[in-house]
């Protein structure tokens, strides 16, 4: 990669100032969108410069901007900046580090979508990156910025920051916009998509912060050229945050496209040392695993998705061999279990059942059936929920159970073997004895599951 | 929930405790209250009729109107929701509703000082249920609010812990009596591993050295913050 777009000299000194923001040119593509280009022009350079949100979902940024409804009507733009998906913590670097690049973001993007106001929900446990943006919000609103008539060109924009209160489903897009609205953040039933119905019943444009921040030099360098960057399907750069089992944990700016070897062991220095990989999540909790063969995957949506899993939202955590996968299946399923919002069945039962019956492996009281089971719950949360919630949890739950199968059959053994049930004791006296609080899971009779009946 | 085999708690119905507690119906719900005979600190309503006037809708300021609630009151007691159900003429049981969704808003007395230790995958990774289990013990439960949080986005220092606000990390079983003592005497917690002096991992970020950039100021209870710029806001 050439030159860093949105981490370019992130650690000047007051860099979250006006002053050395608009020094190194900042709010000068604001500038020259709305005095030299039409609305038009500038959802023209989106588009042609393939911005895939960078959220989780993916979704090209032009596309979303062009489903708003045209005319005279209240619409608004909210900036999704609940940054909570397990293992994600890029918007965090940007907010605390460049405000002021967010906010010319959010102008420029209200601007090209037509709407007069636009609201910042950012997670309530950020609360330096909230301060930080109301001070930058209160100096860019004194400039001239957002406001009323913005720089002369007719367009309006109020903003607000709106802080959370702890709530993963939040950043899922129509239950941050319940939430902001002032409700429990429930999701909705989509359609209607909140470009067409969204906060207050209005046209809505839901972005990251990443996503928003990217503008500002789509603009600078045209969309065509900011096209070149990256692969076909996958322009531009991207944040990724790598944790977990790593020498160098941290945000990392990469061109998609590279292989995800050299973001892991590359940039992040791999796992300590006398370690390797077991498994990855390449975006963040909810993304199906892979494991240490799969090192040398390209880091970009279309591949991510052709191995079976997703970009997400960008968030790579690795897990050395010194960990049982049981462990990390048990956190990724207690994580779902306290946030789903408890509205869908499928999830807010499927996640709870999953927990449970993890723990059952653990305490050495599971059977090899139990396995068969979870898949099962599994695959019945996916799709049958009004938000993915669910999925997130049983895409990756699933891929666990499908790539370390071995591992869970040999943690079932142990621990039986622990409670003094060792291989000897049949599967069957087993279920005899444990079967009935099991039953509901799959709505069976008490008694041998036939592996088949899923 | 009753026993179960080998100790393992087994769940009926709900998960939620206290779920099948009968409603008294013999009680009407509780109406929006009079403003006249509901007292409400001057401070806190100024605060919260500035939320208000922020949004085209009032209701958006609930959650805001309960954080400040809660600062005021240490938790979003009855009399806190009393309160905002007032100035923003809501039921406080739609205020409740809320207030019980959100992990952050305490429907329970809590003390004073808040250490929230994420124990989410990447801190777990990293020895975060150790640490959670070592805070645990070692503060005093009337003086800190110690709760394992789901991921708070700080896993470049894992394990790590929110401090009243305040992001530490990476935390060692060694550094938890400084935090507690820096906690206790409002001084800056644990300045050398806050997160907001960290410079991005990213070794092609910066074109030059930049030094740390400077430690955020003690904890404890933030002050409140000064009724937002409603004025800008109503114009536009």
């Amino acid at each position: 990669m050439t030159e860093a777009l949105l981490f370019k000299d992130i650690d000047e000194p007051g860099l979250s100032t006006l002053d050395v923001y608009k020094a190194r040119g900042g709010y000068e593509q604001l500038r020259r969108a709305l005095r030299e280009m039409t609305p038009e022009a500038v959802l023209g350079e989106l588009e042609a410069s393939n911005l895939r949100g960078r959220g989780g979902a993916g979704f090209q940024m032009g596309k979303k901007v062009s489903f708003l409804p045209k005319g005279t009507m209240d619409k608004y733009v909210v900036c999704n900046a609940d940054e909570s998906e397990p293992g994600t913590f890029k918007d965090r670097e940007l907010m605390q580090k460049c405000p002021h690049m967010l906010i010319e973001g959010i102008v420029i993007a209200s601007y090209a979508a037509g709407a007069s106001r636009a609201f910042i929900y950012i997670r309530g446990e950020y609360v330096l990156q909230a301060d930080i943006l109301d001070a930058a919000l209160n100096e860019a609103r004194e400039a001239g910025f957002v406001g009323e008539d913005i720089l002369g060109s007719g367009h309006s924009l109020s903003l607000v920051v709106h802080r959370g209160a702890g709530a993963y489903i939040c950043g899922e897009e129509t239950g941050l916009l319940d939430s902001l609205e002032g409700k429990r953040g429930n999701p909705r039933l989509k359609p209607p998509f909140p470009a067409n119905q969204g906060l207050y019943q209005g046209p809505t444009l839901i972005n990251n912060v990443e996503t928003l921040c990217t503008v500002p030099a789509i603009i600078r360098m045209g969309g065509a050229e900011y096209a070149e960057l990256g692969v076909q399907t996958s322009t531009g750069t991207k944040l990724v945050s790598v944790s977990g089992h790593v020498q160098k944990p941290g945000n990392y700016e990469i061109e998609l496209g590279i292989p995800s070897r050299e973001i892991i062991y590359g940039l992040a220095g791999g796992p300590p040392e006398g370690r390797s990989v077991k498994c990855w999540f390449p975006g963040g909790s909810s993304s199906p695993v892979l494991t240490g063969e799969d090192l040398d995957i390209p880091y970009d949506f279309d591949s991510m998705a052709k191995a079976g899993t997703m970009l997400g939202s960008g968030a790579v955590i690795v897990v050395d061999d010194s960990t049982p996968i049981l462990d990390v299946a048990l956190k990724v399923a207690k994580f779902y279990r306290h946030e789903s919002c408890g509205k869908c069945t499928p999830c807010r039962e499927g996640t709870n059942w999953t927990m449970k019956m993890l723990e059952r492996i653990d305490n050495g009281e599971a059977t090899p059936m139990d396995i068969e089971i979870m898949a099962s719950v599994q695959e019945h949360i996916i799709g049958n929920c009004l938000c993915v919630l669910g999925d997130a949890m049983a895409m990756p739950i699933g891929s666990m159970i499908a790539k370390f199968r071995d591992e869970f059959e040999a943690h079932i053994e142990q621990a039986r073997a622990r409670n003094g049930l060792g291989a000897a004791a049949a599967s069957e006296s087993a279920l005899a004895a444990h079967g009935a609080p099991l039953a509901g899971v799959g709505a069976q009779p008490a008694g041998p599951y036939p592996s088949e009946a899923h | 929930m009753s026993a179960g085999v080998g100790g393992v708690p087994r769940y009926h119905g709900s998960r939620v405790p206290g779920w099948d507690e009968p409603a008294d119906l013999s009680k009407d719900p509780a109406e929006v209250p009079d403003p006249a005979s509901t007292a409400v600190p001057e401070e806190l309503r100024a605060e919260i009729e500035a939320h208000m006037a922020k949004y085209p809708d009032r209701r958006s300021a609930t959650l805001p109107a309960l954080e400040a609630a809660q600062r005021v009151h240490g938790w979003c007691s009855p009399e806190a929701i009393e309160q905002v159900a007032c100035v923003m003429r809501l039921t406080p049981g739609y205020l409740a509703a809320v207030a019980t969704f959100y992990d952050m808003l305490e429907t329970d007395p809590v003390a004073p000082h808040k250490i929230y230790i994420c124990t989410n995958i990447s801190c777990g990774l990293c020895g975060a249920d150790e640490l959670y289990a070592a805070v645990r013990d070692a503060a005093d439960e009337s003086e800190f609010n110690v709760r394992s949080f789901e991921c708070l986005g700080a896993c470049d220092i894992a394990p790590m812990a929110s401090v009243d606000g305040v992001y530490v990390g990476p935390l060692g079983l060694d550094d938890i009596p400084q935090l507690l003592d820096d906690v206790r005497a409002g001084r800056p917690v644990l300045p050398d591993k806050q997160l907001a002096r960290r410079l991005v991992a990213d070794p092609h970020a910066n074109s030059r050295e930049y030094e740390l950039h400077p430690a955020q100021p003690g904890s404890g209870p933030r002050a409140a913050r000064p009724a937002a710029d409603a004025e800008q806001e109503r114009g536009a």
